[in-house]
C-alpha cells in the first residue's frame, strides 16, 4: 500500500477568478472540422477557464478525432486556457489501454474517467471526472492522496453531499455539473449500432449523425433519455444555477458546462455572469431556456430528487 | 489440472442460505438489513445475529459465506458502511464484496484477516484496474463486468493475478454495473446510492383501452395486450421510440443464461461462477443451485455439452434468455 506523494506539476499561472468555469470533454461523434471550429470559438470568445479535449465515450472514434487535437490543445492555450486531457470512460482494447497510459504521462492536466488510469497516474496531479465514483470524503481523501486536486462527482450527487465533500476535503477543488444533458449510463452495447441493425465491431458510425445524441421516447412519446454510442444521457438539459453565495458556502468553486450543439459561448456567458453575481439564477435559467437546447432544463440531482425534476421553472 | 471452480450463489434470507448450501453452493453471496447491500429490498437480507448463525451453519457444511457491502457509502455516514464491515468480519465470514473505495480502504487497514472480493458494482474490467485494486486494497478476486466476451476474460486472466468469478445466471445489467444512474434520474434512488434499481413503490400497471401499462415514475416502460404476461418495468429492459423505430432499444426483457458457457468460462480461466438472485425465493434458489451444481460437476468432470444443456433446461420460468457480452454478437 505504498502511497507516492503527488508531485506539483507546472501548469499555466491563471489567476482564477472567485468561482472558475470549466468546459466538459465533448461526448458527441463530433467530426474534426467541427471540433476545430468549436474550440476556435472557445478559445476567442469563451469566457471560460478551464478546457477539457479528448474522447471518453467511444475508442473507435479516436482515429478520427485524435488527429486534431495538437492544433485544439495550441489554439486554447493561446488563447489562456488550462487546458485538460480527458481520458476514455470505459477502456477495453489494447490500444484504448495502451492511449490511456500516454495520456497519463503527460505533463499537462489530466481527467481520469476509470480506474484503469489511476496507475500511470498516481503521484502526478489529476482532475476525476464524473464516470468515477466518489461518493464520500473518505474516497475522495483515497484519490487527494494519490494526487486528485479537482474531483467532479457523478451527476447523482445532490449539492449538499457534494457540499458536505468539499467542506471536508479542502485539499481538492470540487466541481458541480452544471450544464449539459446528463450521462447516466455507459454499456458494452452500442445503441446506435443496435437502432440501424448493425453491430459494435463494424458500426459505421452512425452517431456521427446526431451531435446532440439521439433522443429516445416513451411510447407515451414523453421525452425521457437519449443515446450516444455506448452513452445514455438524459433527455433533458441539467441548468444547475446556484446563486454565488450557495457555491462559496460549500467551498466549491468550479461549475463544469458539457458541450451540447448550442451555442456554448454563450451559455458559458450566461453562467459567468450567474457567477460573477451580475445575473440573479432566474436570469440566468431564462437565458438558458433561449438557447437551442436538445431538451427542456431540469435541476432534481442537484436538490436530492429524481434527475428528470425541475425544482425552478425559468 | 486446474482447481475445480466455485459455485457462488444468493441468499436474500437465512432459510435461503440454508436451502442453497442444502443444494450444493460451494459459497454463498448476502448482505445486512440496510443500505450498504446493492439488494436493499423490503423484507430482505440478514442483521448481524442472522449472518453470524449462518456462517455456522454454512462452514459446518464446508460453504463459504460472503457478505456484500457493495453500494457507495453516503457521504458523513461513512461509518454505517465500516461498521457493516466490522459485522462481517465479527461474523467469521470468509470475504467481504466492495466497490468503494471507503469501504475497500477501511478493510484493508482494519482487517487483513479477511478477504476481499472486488464488486462487480466498481466496474474493473482492465489489467490495470484489476491491478490497481490488487495493489492497494489486496484484493483476492474480482466480481467481472457483465460487458466481457469469454475470448477477452481468457486475456484477463492471463494478465492478473487475483481470481475471477463470473455470472452465470439470473437477472442481466445491460449497462456497466456501478455507473448507472438510469434509476436515479427517473425515480430518485440507484443502485449506488440506495442499493435499489427500479424500486416497486415508483411502480403503476395501468389499465387502459390498449392494454397495461407499466409505467416507473410516470414514464412509460413497457404496454401489453390484453391477455399478455405483464412484465416488471426495469428501465433498461424497456420499449422506447428512437430514431424512428419502437424497440426494446437497450435489452430485450431477458435474463441471463450462460450455463453452456461453464466449460468455456473454465477454459478461460474463471475461478467462481455467480448466480444472481438475492432477492428470489428459496424455492427458486434451490432448484437453480441444484441445477448448476449438476451443470458443473459435469464439466468437472469433462462432461458432455448437450448433457449438461439438458440439467440447465426448464430453468427460464418461461422467460426469454441470453448469453449476454460472452458472445462478441452481443454487442
Amino acid at each position: 500500500m505504498s502511497q507516492i506523494a503527488p508531485t506539483e506539476i507546472a501548469l499555466p499561472e491563471i489567476a482564477p477568478p472567485e468561482i472558475a468555469l470549466t468546459l466538459g470533454p465533448v461526448f458527441f461523434h463530433w467530426s474534426a472540422d467541427r471540433l476545430l471550429d468549436f474550440y476556435r470559438r472557445i478559445a476567442d470568445e469563451a469566457p471560460i477557464e478551464r478546457v477539457h479535449v479528448g474522447e471518453v465515450v467511444c475508442g473507435k472514434r479516436m482515429p478520427f478525432s485524435d488527429p486534431v487535437w495538437p492544433a485544439v490543445i495550441e489554439r486554447l492555450e493561446r488563447g489562456g486556457k488550462q487546458v485538460v486531457l480527458s481520458t476514455l470512460a470505459a477502456p477495453a482494447t489494447v490500444r484504448e489501454r495502451k492511449g490511456l497510459e500516454d495520456i497519463c504521462g503527460d505533463e499537462r492536466l489530466v481527467e481520469i474517467n476509470d480506474v484503469s488510469g489511476l496507475p500511470s497516474r498516481s503521484g502526478k496531479i489529476f482532475v476525476t471526472g464524473p464516470f468515477l465514483n466518489v461518493y464520500n470524503e473518505a474516497s475522495a481523501r483515497f484519490l487527494i492522496q494519490l494526487g486528485a486536486r479537482t474531483i467532479c462527482p457523478p451527476v447523482e450527487l445532490s449539492f449538499a453531499a457534494i457540499g458536505a465533500m468539499s467542506l471536508k476535503c479542502p485539499e481538492a477543488e470540487f466541481e458541480i455539473f452544471a450544464f449539459g444533458r446528463l450521462p447516466l449510463a455507459l454499456s458494452g452495447r452500442c445503441y446506435h449500432a443496435r437502432i440501424h441493425g448493425l453491430h459494435k465491431d463494424s458500426c459505421q458510425f452512425t452517431c456521427e449523425r446526431d451531435p446532440d445524441g439521439l433522443a429516445v421516447d416513451t411510447l407515451d412519446d414523453q421525452q425521457f433519455l437519449a443515446v450516444n454510442g455506448v452513452q445514455t444521457l438524459s433527455n433533458q438539459v441539467q441548468a444547475f444555477c446556484p446563486a454565488p453565495d450557495a457555491l462559496a458556502s460549500k467551498a466549491i468553486r468550479r461549475l463544469r458546462l458539457s458541450p451540447q450543439a448550442c451555442d456554448m459561448v454563450e451559455a458559458a456567458r450566461i453562467y459567468r455572469r450567474l457567477a460573477d453575481g451580475r445575473d440573479e439564477p432566474e436570469d440566468a435559467r431564462f437565458s438558458l431556456s433561449c438557447l437551442d437546447l436538445p431538451g427542456t432544463l431540469v435541476d432534481g440531482y442537484a436538490y436530492a430528487k429524481p434527475g428528470w425534476q425541475v425544482t425552478v421553472t425559468a | 489440472m486446474k482447481a475445480r471452480m466455485e459455485l457462488v450463489c444468493p441468499a436474500g434470507t437465512p432459510a435461503t442460505l440454508r436451502a442453497a448450501v442444502q443444494a450444493g453452493a460451494d459459497a454463498v453471496y448476502c448482505g445486512f438489513r440496510d443500505e450498504t447491500n446493492a439488494r436493499n429490498f423490503p423484507g430482505l437480507n440478514f442483521s448481524p445475529n442472522e449472518l453470524a448463525e449462518g456462517v455456522r451453519f454454512a462452514h459446518d457444511h464446508g460453504s463459504k459465506v460472503l457478505v456484500a457491502i457493495n453500494t457507495f457509502a453516503r457521504v458523513d455516514d461513512v461509518d454505517i458502511w465500516k461498521k457493516a464491515a466490522d459485522a462481517a468480519v465479527k461474523s467469521g465470514a470468509d470475504a467481504i464484496i466492495a466497490a468503494d473505495f471507503a469501504v475497500l480502504d477501511h478493510v484493508a487497514r482494519n482487517h487483513k484477516q479477511i478477504r476481499l472480493h472486488l464488486s462487480v458494482q466498481a466496474a474493473a474490467a482492465t489489467p490495470e484496474a484489476i491491478g490497481f485494486y490488487a495493489a492497494h486494497f489486496g484484493i483476492r478476486r474480482v466480481v467481472l463486468p457483465r460487458i466481457l466476451s469469454l475470448q477477452e476474460i481468457a486475456a484477463l486472466n492471463r494478465a492478473i493475478g487475483v481470481e475471477t468469478e463470473a455470472f452465470v445466471f439470473g437477472g442481466l445489467c445491460v449497462m456497466i454495473e456501478g455507473r448507472c444512474y438510469l434509476s436515479s434520474y427517473a425515480t430518485g434512488k440507484s443502485p449506488n446510492l440506495n442499493g435499489v434499481c427500479s424500486p416497486p413503490e415508483m411502480v403503476s400497471y395501468d389499465e387502459e383501452p390498449s392494454g397495461t401499462t407499466a409505467r416507473l415514475s410516470g414514464f412509460t416502460i413497457d404496454r401489453y395486450a390484453r391477455g399478455q404476461p405483464v412484465g416488471y418495468p426495469t428501465l433498461c429492459k424497456g420499449k422506447f421510440k428512437a430514431g424512428g423505430k419502437t424497440s426494446h432499444l437497450f435489452e430485450d426483457p431477458v435474463s441471463l443464461n450462460a450455463g453452456g458457457m461453464i466449460a468455456g468460462l473454465k477454459a478461460a480461466g474463471v475461478t467462481a461462477l455467480k448466480i444472481e438472485g438475492r432477492q428470489r425465493g428459496k424455492g427458486y434458489v434451490s432448484e437453480v443451485v441444484r441445477a448448476f451444481r449438476k451443470a458443473v460437476d459435469a464439466v468437472e468432470q469433462g462432461g458432455d455439452a448437450v448433457d449438461i444443456d439438458r440439467l440447465l433446461a426448464g430453468q427460464s420460468e418461461g422467460a426469454r434468455q441470453t448469453a449476454g457480452a460472452y458472445e462478441k454478437k452481443w454487442r
